[in-house]
C-alpha cells in the first residue's frame, strides 16, 4: 500500500473553471449583484457575497422525462397505513408518496443558481463599467516628478543600492564552483594535524600539515567575495502617469441629518471610496465634513466619528477650494467632487453656495456631483412635492452645467444604481 | 469473545489524532481480515491525505484526479462550495478512483476513528467491487484510465490553444448534453472472423437443408412483390442504413462517426466525453451495490477490529455513529425523505443475504431455494457482487422479510386518473410486483428516455431522425429537450427532427423540429 500526503499539492485546482464560469455568467451575475446591493451595506464586502443567478446561460441540458403525465409507478418506503387499492389524493408540489423520488430525478435543474463570490471577483464584476468622466487633464508634467521603477540588477551602482542576495548568491555559486575549501573543511585539517602531532605520527601530520597548507593556499586565491559578485538593485526613472486626479468627498453631517441620512451618506462615499482606490492608483482622496463649519479630515475621521451642529454648506465648499489652491493647480489635476447632504441649508446661504459653484467650483472641476439623502420612502411620500433649499439651488446649476449631476437617494437599494448612474461609461454618450 | 481475548491485543491506535504510522497499522490489520476472512480481492490501494478544500475540487471535476477544463466544472464547484460554506452539506469522507492502484482520498479532517471506517469502506469495500463486478469488467480499463485523461485533458488544451476557447466550448457543451446518451449499453459485436463466418453460413444451410419442407412454401402466403424499382430504392436505403449503423442508439458514437461536418479534433472531442460517459456508466447502475457491498464490508471489518480490541470503545462508538447516519432511511412522509437512500437498502439487502444464508426461514427457503441456509454467507455475496448490477440484484435477493421491513408499497399514479393509487403494498399479494417495480427503477435503460438514431436522408436535405420510444406515455421534458437539440445542430449542422412516439404502437405522439444550424 501507499500513502501520499496530497495536501501541499497548489490549491484552487478547479480555479480556471471557476473563471470561465463567471465568465459565461457574468451577464446575469451582474444583474444579481445589483439586485443584492440594494439589501447589504458596502463596507460589508470582506467576505465576498453570495449571488444568486436565473439558470438561463448556464443550463445544462439533457434529454430526461418530463415529470408530469403519463403513467409511472414508484416504490417508497415506510408504509403505515395503506391497504392495496387505497386512493391517495394526488400531492400538491410533489412532497409527499412519490414526489420525494420524482423531484430528486429533475433536481439537476433548478430555477436559480447560488454561489458565492470572493472579494476581488464580487469587485472586479462590481466596478467593470464604471470611470471617472473627463478625465482629459492629460498635461505632461514637469520632469521633477519621476518615478523611480525596479528595474532588475545591475554590476554598478552606488553602495546604498547593494543587493546582498544577489550578491552572496554569485559569491557562492563561485566559491563552489571553483572549490574553495569552507571554514569546517580547514578547521578539520587543523584539528586532524593536530591528533597526529599529539599521537607522534610524523608521517601522518606531515601529510595533514600538506593538505592544510594546499587548503590555506587555496582559500586565500579564492576570495570570499569577489568583486565580479557584487550586484546592485537597478532603479529606472519612470515619469509619473501624466493623468492626476483628486476627488473631494464632502459630507453634511449636521444636526437635521438623522442617523439613517448620515448612513445613506456614508455608503455612497464609502462605495466612491472602494471604487476609486482600486480602479485609480493615482487618485488622491481629500474627505471634507462640514456642519456650521468646515475642515479637512483623514479617512477614518470621515466614516466613523459623530459630530453634529448647525448647516452651512458654503463653508464646505469654501474649505475644498482652499485646498486646491494649496495643493491641486487645476491646471495639472483633474478635480471631482461629490457632496452629500440633506439639502437642508441655512437660508442666506443657498444663494452664496450657488454663487460659489458656478464661479469657482465647477470652472476648475471635471465634474461635480450632488447626492441628496432623504428620510426612507415611505415617509417621503407624504412630502413628496417638497424640494429642499439647496435642491432648488441646485437644480437650476444642473441645467446651465453640463458638469454638474445631482441625485436623490432614500434608501440603500438606490445606492447603487445612482452611483452606477453617476459613472457608468455609457454616461458621457449620453450626455 | 473472551476477555483474553481482549488482552491479546492492543489497540491500534488510541485517541482522535492521525498520523501516517497509524494509518498504515491500521491499513495492514484491516487487510489481513478483508483477504484472509473475508476472502475480498483487491487492486493494489494507494491512500491519498486531501485537504477539505481539495476535497471539493476533486468534487467539482467529477471525482476524478484529473480532468479537463470546463465551465460545468466551475460552476459545480460553486455549487458545492456555497452548500458547503453554509453548512448545508459536509463533505464526503472519501472518494475512490476505480483505477489500479485503486486511489481512495482520505481528509486530513477525519478523526483516526474515521480514517479507519473510511480505509475499511473505500479501500476494501469499492475496491473489492471494482476489481470483481462484472459491468466494470467489461466496459473499465482500471490500469489504462488516468493515462487516457492525462492524454484527454492534453488534447483539449491543445485543441483550446489551436482553436480558441469558444470553439472547444461549444463542442464540449453539445457533447456534454448528449453525454447520458453516449455510452454502448450492450458489448459491440466482435470483428467478423472470415473462418467464423463461414463456418456459420455453412451450418445455416445444413440446418436449412435437412429442415426443408415442401409444404411451408405453398401454405404461408409470399409478400407481394413490389415494383422492381422500389425494391431498388429499398435496397439502397437498407444498404445505406446499414452502413451508418442505424439504428443507433449511442448518439454521440454515431456523431462521432458520421456526422458530415465536423472536423477531426471535433469528432476527438466527442470520443473523450464519450469515453468518460462510458467510464461512468458501470458506476450508474451499480450505485446500490457498491454502496451496499462497501457499507457491509466496513460493518463486519470494524466488529471484527473492536471483538479483537484492536480499536478501542470509542474508536468504534464514533464509527458506529457515523455508519447509522449513513444507513438513516426516512420514511415517505419524512420532510428529509429524498428517495431510497442506496446506503440503506444496499446495507440492509447484504445483511439480509447472510441471514438467508445462515438463519433461514421457512419463507427464504421457498423464496431462495438455491442459497437459503448454504452457510457461506460470504462466498454468496462475493458472487452477488461479481455478477449482478442494482437492477437484477432486486430482482433476485429482494426478501418479503426486508420489504416487510422497510415497509415498501408501490403506489401508481396515472396523470389520467385523479387520484394515485395505492397498487401492493408488502403482503403476500404484493411482494413479486413491489420486487420487479423497485427493480425497474434501477434499470438505467428504463430511467433514461429511449433515444435512438433512426435514419438521416444523406443523399436528400441531410435531416437527422431522431425517435424517443415514449413508454407508458411520458415525453420528454419540452425546455430541456429542445435544448439538447439545440447543442446537437450545432455539430449535425444540418435539421433535426425528434419524434416521440408510443413503443407499443409506433403513433407519433409529438414532434420537435430544429432547422439547419448555419454555422
Amino acid at each position: 500500500m501507499n500513502i501520499i500526503d496530497r495536501r501541499p499539492n497548489p490549491k484552487g485546482k478547479s480555479l480556471p473553471n471557476r473563471q470561465r464560469f463567471l465568465e459565461r455568467a457574468k451577464h446575469e451575475i451582474k444583474d444579481a449583484m445589483t439586485e443584492a446591493l440594494k439589501r447589504r451595506k458596502v463596507g460589508e464586502s470582506a467576505n465576498g457575497e453570495k449571488v444568486s443567478i436565473p439558470t438561463r446561460g448556464i443550463a445544462e441540458p439533457n434529454f430526461r422525462r418530463a415529470s408530469q403525465g403519463g403513467t409511472r409507478d414508484y416504490v417508497v418506503p415506510g408504509n403505515k397505513e395503506f391497504v392495496t387499492g387505497d386512493r391517495i389524493k394526488r400531492p400538491q408540489g410533489g412532497d409527499a408518496a412519490g414526489g420525494g423520488e420524482a423531484s430528486k430525478e429533475d433536481g439537476g435543474e433548478q430555477d436559480s443558481f447560488e454561489f458565492v463570490l470572493t472579494k476581488e471577483e464580487f469587485l472586479n464584476l462590481f466596478f467593470d463599467d464604471l470611470e471617472l468622466p473627463d478625465l482629459v487633464k492629460t498635461k505632461i508634467t514637469d520632469q521633477e516628478s519621476v518615478q523611480l521603477v525596479r528595474a532588475g540588477y545591475s554590476v554598478a551602482g552606488t553602495p546604498s543600492n547593494l543587493n546582498l542576495k544577489r550578491t552572496m548568491r554569485n559569491s557562492l555559486a563561485r566559491r563552489i564552483s571553483l572549490s574553495r575549501p569552507t571554514e569546517t573543511q580547514i578547521t578539520a585539517l587543523e584539528v586532524q594535524w593536530k591528533t597526529a602531532l599529539d599521537a607522534d605520527d610524523a608521517e601522518g601530520a606531515e601529510q595533514s600539515r600538506v593538505e592544510l597548507d594546499a587548503a590555506l593556499r587555496k582559500s586565500r586565491r579564492v576570495p570570499y567575495i569577489d568583486p565580479v559578485d557584487v550586484r546592485y538593485s537597478r532603479f529606472e526613472r519612470m515619469p509619473k502617469p501624466n493623468t492626476q486626479a483628486v476627488m473631494f468627498c464632502l459630507m453634511d453631517v449636521s444636526g437635521s441629518m438623522t442617523e439613517q441620512m448620515k448612513d445613506l451618506a456614508k455608503r455612497f462615499f464609502m462605495l466612491l471610496h472602494v471604487f476609486l482606490t482600486r480602479r485609480y492608483k493615482h487618485v488622491d482622496i481629500v474627505f471634507i465634513r462640514h456642519t456650521s463649519s468646515a475642515q479637512e479630515v483623514d479617512e477614518d475621521t470621515f466614516f466613523h466619528s459623530r459630530e453634529t451642529g448647525g448647516t452651512i454648506v458654503s463653508t464646505a465648499l469654501d474649505e475644498m477650494m482652499r485646498v486646491v489652491r494649496a495643493r491641486y493647480n487645476p491646471d495639472t489635476w483633474n478635480i471631482y467632487a461629490a457632496q452629500a447632504s440633506d439639502g437642508d441649508n441655512y437660508t442666506e446661504d443657498s444663494d452664496r453656495c450657488a454663487l460659489l459653484i458656478a464661479k469657482e467650483v465647477l470652472p476648475v472641476s471635471q465634474h461635480f456631483a450632488y447626492i441628496e439623502v432623504g428620510a426612507e420612502a415611505t415617509l417621503r411620500n407624504v412630502y413628496s412635492t417638497a424640494s429642499t433649499d439647496l435642491w432648488r439651488t441646485y437644480s437650476a446649476i444642473a441645467e446651465q452645467h453640463r458638469n454638474f449631476a445631482m441625485r436623490k437617494v432614500a434608501d440603500p437599494g438606490q445606492i447603487f444604481p445612482v452611483f452606477h448612474d453617476l459613472f457608468s461609461k455609457q454616461r458621457e454618450l449620453a450626455a | 469473545m473472551s476477555t483474553a481475548a481482549v488482552l491479546e491485543h492492543k489497540p491500534l491506535f488510541e485517541g482522535p489524532e492521525w498520523d501516517f504510522e497509524k494509518i498504515r497499522r491500521v491499513h495492514d490489520a484491516i487487510q489481513e481480515i478483508a483477504i484472509g476472512e473475508l476472502g475480498l480481492d483487491i487492486y493494489p490501494n494507494q491512500i491519498e491525505v486531501i485537504t477539505s478544500e481539495q476535497m471539493l475540487d476533486a468534487y467539482a471535476s467529477v471525482g476524478l484526479p484529473l480532468m479537463y477544463r470546463h465551465w460545468s466544472f466551475g460552476k459545480r464547484f460553486a455549487r458545492e462550495e456555497a452548500l458547503y460554506r453554509h453548512g448545508l452539506q459536509g463533505l464526503a469522507y472519501e472518494i475512490v478512483i476505480n483505477s489500479s492502484p485503486c486511489i481512495s482520498y482520505i481528509m486530513e479532517e477525519n478523526s483516526m476513528a474515521m480514517q479507519t471506517l473510511v480505509i475499511a469502506h473505500a479501500a476494501f469495500g469499492h475496491n473489492h467491487f471494482f476489481k470483481n463486478n462484472y459491468l466494470f469488467r467489461q466496459w473499465t480499463d482500471a490500469d489504462g484510465i488516468l493515462d487516457y485523461l492525462t492524454f484527454a485533458r492534453d488534447f483539449i488544451h491543445r485543441s483550446e490553444e489551436r482553436h480558441g476557447l469558444a470553439e472547444v466550448e461549444r463542442v464540449l457543451d453539445a457533447a456534454h448534453a448528449l453525454m447520458n446518451h453516449g455510452v454502448h449499453r450492450y458489448a459491440r459485436r466482435p470483428k467478423a472472423n472470415l473462418a467464423k463466418e463461414r463456418r456459420r453460413v455453412k451450418e445455416r444451410r445444413e440446418y436449412d437443408e435437412r429442415t426443408y419442407d415442401d409444404l411451408w412454401e405453398h401454405v404461408v402466403p409470399r409478400r407481394e412483390a413490389k415494383s422492381a424499382e422500389d425494391a431498388e430504392l429499398d435496397k439502397d436505403r437498407r444498404e445505406a442504413r446499414r452502413k451508418l449503423g442505424i439504428p443507433e442508439e449511442n448518439l454521440l458514437y454515431f456523431l462521432e462517426k458520421h456526422a458530415p461536418r465536423l472536423k477531426s479534433w471535433e469528432r476527438e472531442l466527442l470520443r473523450i466525453v464519450r469515453n468518460v460517459s462510458q467510464y461512468f456508466y458501470p458506476q450508474k447502475q451499480t450505485r446500490l451495490m457498491n454502496e451496499g457491498c462497501a457499507t457491509f464490508v466496513h460493518y463486519e471489518i470494524m466488529n471484527r477490529l473492536h471483538e479483537r480490541g484492536l480499536i478501542n470503545d470509542g474508536a468504534f462508538l464514533e464509527a458506529m455513529h457515523s455508519h447509522t447516519n449513513v444507513i438513516f432511511q426516512p420514511e415517505y412522509d419524512d420532510r428529509r425523505y429524498n428517495g431510497i437512500n442506496p446506503y440503506a437498502l444496499g446495507f440492509a439487502m447484504m445483511q439480509d443475504v447472510k441471514r438467508i444464508c445462515t438463519t433461514p426461514s421457512d419463507e427464504d427457503r421457498e423464496w431462495f431455494p438455491a442459497i437459503a441456509g448454504n452457510g457461506d454467507p460470504w462466498g454468496t455475496l462475493r458472487d452477488a457482487w461479481a455478477n449482478y448490477r442494482d437492477e437484477s440484484f432486486v430482482l433476485q435477493f429482494l426478501s418479503p422479510c426486508l420489504m416487510r421491513q422497510f415497509r415498501l408499497f408501490k403506489v401508481l399514479d396515472d396523470a389520467s386518473e385523479d387520484a394515485l393509487v395505492v397498487d401492493a403494498i408488502h403482503d403476500e399479494r404484493g411482494y413479486r410486483d413491489i420486487r420487479s417495480a423497485l427493480a425497474r427503477h434501477y434499470d438505467l435503460a428504463r430511467q433514461e428516455p429511449d433515444i435512438q438514431v433512426v435514419d438521416v436522408d444523406l443523399s436528400g436535405d441531410r435531416r437527422l431522425i431522431l425517435r424517443h420510444a415514449v413508454h407508458d406515455g411520458v415525453l420528454l421534458d419540452e425546455a430541456s429537450c429542445r435544448g439538447v437539440l439545440e447543442h446537437l445542430s450545432t455539430l449535425w449542422h444540418y435539421g433535426i427532427v425528434m419524434e416521440e412516439a408510443d413503443a407499443s404502437t409506433d403513433r407519433v405522439l409529438k414532434t420537435h423540429e430544429v432547422p439547419a444550424h448555419m454555422h
